[in-house]
């Protein structure tokens, strides 16, 4: 039972290490956590329904289709609005990314309504596979193993690619990486499109779990934020780990004491965190240069 | 007469309302070395700041030409992609990335084959740095991460290279090995600009010094010319003149004759 029990934990955890992994990217590059990384998935999600329902294309072209959409809707926000703010401080910028998150949210409900709609993928969720003596269904399979893929996609980026380094290097000193040549405006855009694009990944991975309508990525982008907090929002390895300890800890909680109290382990996490040990789990305490 | 490698001509930089630089003009002939002398707060960073283009819409008056090209104004990136090196005050490495990766960054602008050479190159310069390659840049010595700092710059090949107080924060033996291997980047063939407090040592090395007090250049010259300066010696090169008094007021009337 138990390990039925973390098995669970750890398919609600890719969701939210995933969207932490987004959150904590945009964060390390920007000072900012980004609010509308839920709905930006959301709504890229949408994209990938309307070019399965409405266009009848197939499965892997809505899927990259969205993604190509979600990386699009990434580097827009970024260049068409946040760049655009005079002199920001950190809570201008939380604003502004609070009200992308309201206008991506009225703009789904407006165009698809909040009725729920079935996002339909490839893989099936009543058909199960036995695996080391537990049950696990296809899709719950196929969503563990993207976002692993996906996550080792991200740390090969990081750690072997010129791009990576660029990423690394602006995040860590800006003006340092101008004097040596790194675009940082342009690089910073480029880490929003990423991160945009593992959201979506989120979002598709979440849809068929739950349904597709506009409210679908609120809970997973609060998980993921308060696995962000565990883990540390500066380590990406950190958020990683926090969003499968989150979601461990919230299938047991679920199961041996309330399932109506499930959701409030995230926040009591941010809480003890806060208190505790503001740089999480995980996250080393470096102030960043500007 | 031949095109000087830098020509700042006139230049005003203001932080806010405050006008930190009042008119600086300075040439530098292709490969020399200049220092600029001054102590904390001439604007000896914000000379070398506004010409590399990371003060927003500095300068205020006044233009910057390299190699005889207008760079006023221009994107910084831009500036260090046209071939000007800039080591910062206080160094700045990446300190959570390799020693290696500092440099793969600052070889950013070209193809990993030929970043890779340039890395070779660098070493032979500092060869303790091959020795850490591995090693994250924040847990080097003060003396490491300046020669990382140096390195880095160097991997764009620049033809023109700021060094911003380079000897800050370091023993004296240290300071010695530092600038012999300055002076030597400069004898391969790099033009120096060198901003420092320490005049004696910046002296030793370079052709030309501008003194440069309260955002203007107060003397300037050959290193023969600035040694020769009873002000220069006193003030800079702490060189005890007699009447140390009486020339303290005349070095306060030449300053606002300035
Ligand atoms: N960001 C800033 N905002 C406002 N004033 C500044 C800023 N940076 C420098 N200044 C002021 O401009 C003047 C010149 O500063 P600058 O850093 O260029 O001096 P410096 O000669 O490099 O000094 P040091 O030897 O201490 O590095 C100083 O009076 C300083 O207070
Ligand atoms: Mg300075």
């Amino acid at each position: 039972m138990i390990g039925q029990l973390i098995m669970t934990g750890i398919v609600a955890g890719s969701i939210y290490a995933l969207v932490a992994l987004a959150m904590s990217l945009t964060y390390k590059s920007s000072e900012v956590a980004n609010f509308a990384q839920g709905e930006m998935a959301m709504f890229s999600t949408y994209v990938a329904f309307v070019m399965l329902a409405t266009y009848q294309l197939p499965f892997w072209v809505a899927f990259g289709g969205s993604l190509l959409f979600a990386f699009l809707l990434g580097l827009f926000l970024h260049l068409a609005i946040i760049r655009r703010a005079k002199d920001p401080n950190v809570l201008n910028l939380l604003i502004i990314t609070l009200g992308f998150q309201v206008f991506l949210y009225g703009l789904a409900g407006w165009k698809w309504g909040s009725e729920q709609r079935v996002l339909k993928i490839p893989v099936s969720q009543t058909e199960t596979v036995e695996f080391a003596g537990l049950i696990i269904s296809q899709l719950n399979l196929a969503t563990i193993l993207v976002a692993i893929l996906l996550m080792i996609s991200v740390y090969i980026l990081l750690r072997f690619t010129k791009l990576g380094l660029a990423i690394k290097a602006t995040q860590q000193n800006e003006t340092a990486a101008k004097i040596n040549g790194i675009p940082t405006r342009r690089i910073v855009a480029i880490t929003f499109g990423i991160s945009s694009v593992i959201g979506a990944v989120a979002g598709i991975l979440m849809a068929p779990i739950t349904t597709l309508d506009p409210n679908m990525m609120i809970e997973p982008l609060l998980k993921g934020f308060a696995a962000a907090v565990l883990g540390g929002f500066n380590s990406l390895a950190g958020v990683v780990c926090g969003a499968f300890i989150l979601g461990i800890v919230e299938s047991l909680f679920g199961f041996y004491i309330s399932t109506e109290f499930k959701s409030i382990v995230a926040f009591l996490i941010i809480v003890i965190v806060l208190y505790f040990k503001p740089s999480g789990l995980f996250g080393t305490h470096y102030t960043r240069k500007v | 007469m031949k095109q000087p490698m830098l020509n700042i001509k006139n230049i005003e930089t203001y932080y806010d309302r405050i006008l930190a630089l009042k008119g600086i003009s300075l040439s530098i002939e292709n490969g020399s070395v200049t220092a600029v002398l001054g102590n904390n707060g001439a604007g000896k960073t914000t000379i070398l700041q506004t010409v590399i283009g990371l003060l927003d819409d500095q300068p205020e008056k006044g233009s910057i030409f390299f190699q005889g090209r207008d760079i006023t104004g221009k994107e910084t990136v831009d500036i260090v992609k046209m071939g000007i090196g800039y080591v910062p005050e206080g160094r700045e490495v990446f300190q959570e990335l390799s020693v290696l990766e500092n440099l793969m960054a600052g070889g950013y602008m070209h193809n990993s084959a030929s970043a890779k050479e340039t890395i070779e190159k660098v070493y032979r310069y500092f060869p303790v740095l091959k020795e850490r390659q591995k090693q994250m840049a924040g847990t080097l010595s003060g003396g490491e991460q300046q020669m990382l700092a140096i390195s880095r710059a160097l991997m764009n090949r620049p033809q023109l290279l700021f060094l911003d107080e380079p000897s800050l924060g370091l023993s004296p033996l240290l300071v010695d090995q530092l600038f012999d291997i300055i002076h030597q980047i400069a004898k391969d063939g790099l033009t120096v600009l060198l901003v420092e407090q320490n005049a004696n040592k910046a002296l030793a090395i370079a052709d030309y010094g501008y003194i440069l007090e309260n955002g203007r250049f107060v003397a300037s010259g050959t290193v023969e010319q600035l040694k020769r300066d009873e002000d220069v010696q006193e003030f800079y090169l702490g060189i005890k003149a007699e009447e140390s008094v009486r020339a303290t007021q005349r070095y306060k009337r030449k300053r606002r004759w300035n």
